[in-house]
């Protein structure tokens, strides 16, 4: 087993750990410093695929922002869903049944397809993965209209979250 | 070198342990959480089939992009509509919010 393995492994079971608390843990503020937990596990697999803008991006969007948003959201709503009270509601065992079909059925599709066990090619030397992606997003022959199109879906979901949020009273 | 598998089956058991949460958490914003859980094992495939795939092509990290600013837009309206909820009804949990239920 190489180096590499042990790491991912590591990480791996370390992002996994952290992910199921998230879900199973009582206290919500608790819950969402899992979630950052987890977020930075996924970086550090971001990192270890080579794709060390998307490991950044990860660390300042998600961890830096969205994490950060949802410990707000569960300090602005808490006066009612204090530790009390059951956080599964009554049918969490169907829930549960059905991400572990999802995970069996997902786990057995895989083995019947026959690029699993592919290793990855080495970067060819000299290539610039962030200059290329920088300049996918802007080439009229790749992907400016995705690109253009997230960012109408940004400003209308923050205008429409300060519309929807705003205390009218 | 890590196989493939290992990152596809990783991807595979983070989505499954997300959509419990979303399925069987009472409040609001847990089922936000298991969302966005979800949504990171999605970008560990879509990285993980560009690394494998051919390099040159960008496809798959700027789908995770894509993936990221609809993960942001998504957490910014859900959160919202969460906080716009517990003004009114005082209560973010999902059993509760039945106003539209006939």
């Amino acid at each position: 087993m190489t180096a590499e393995q042990i790491i991912f492994l590591l990480v791996a079971f370390f992002t996994l750990g952290s992910g199921f608390m998230v879900v199973t843990t009582r206290n919500l503020i608790h819950a969402a410093l899992w979630l950052i937990a987890t977020l930075f596990g996924v970086a550090v697999i971001f990192a270890l695929l080579d794709a060390g803008f998307l490991a950044v991006v990860q660390v300042v969007v998600y961890i830096g922002a969205i994490a950060i948003l949802f410990i707000f959201a569960v300090m602005l709503t808490r006066k009612d869903m204090r530790d009390q009270g059951p956080q599964m509601n009554r049918n969490w065992w169907f829930g549960a049944l059905i991400s572990v079909l999802t995970f069996g059925g997902l786990y057995f599709l895989l083995q019947g397809w026959n690029g699993l066990s592919k290793t990855a090619a080495d970067i060819p030397s000299g290539f610039d993965a962030v200059g290329e992606l920088g300049n996918a997003l802007v080439s009229p022959n790749a992907y400016v209209l995705p690109f253009e199109v997230a960012s109408v879906l940004l400003v209308a979901a923050l205008v429409g979250a300060v519309y929807v949020a705003f205390n009218w009273k | 070198m890590v196989p493939l598998s290992w990152y596809l089956i990783l991807a595979a058991a983070l989505f499954s342990v997300g959509l419990f949460g979303a399925l069987s958490r009472r409040n609001a914003v847990a089922i936000l959480l298991g969302i966005e859980l979800m949504l990171n094992a999605v970008n560990i495939n879509l990285a993980a089939f560009w690394r494998y795939g051919n390099v040159t092509n960008m496809a798959g990290q700027v789908f995770a992009i894509i993936v990221f600013a609809v993960a942001a837009a998504e957490v910014a309206v859900g959160l919202a509509l969460v906080i716009s909820v517990y003004r009114q009804r005082n209560t973010v949990i999902a059993d509760d919010i039945d106003m539209m239920k006939f």
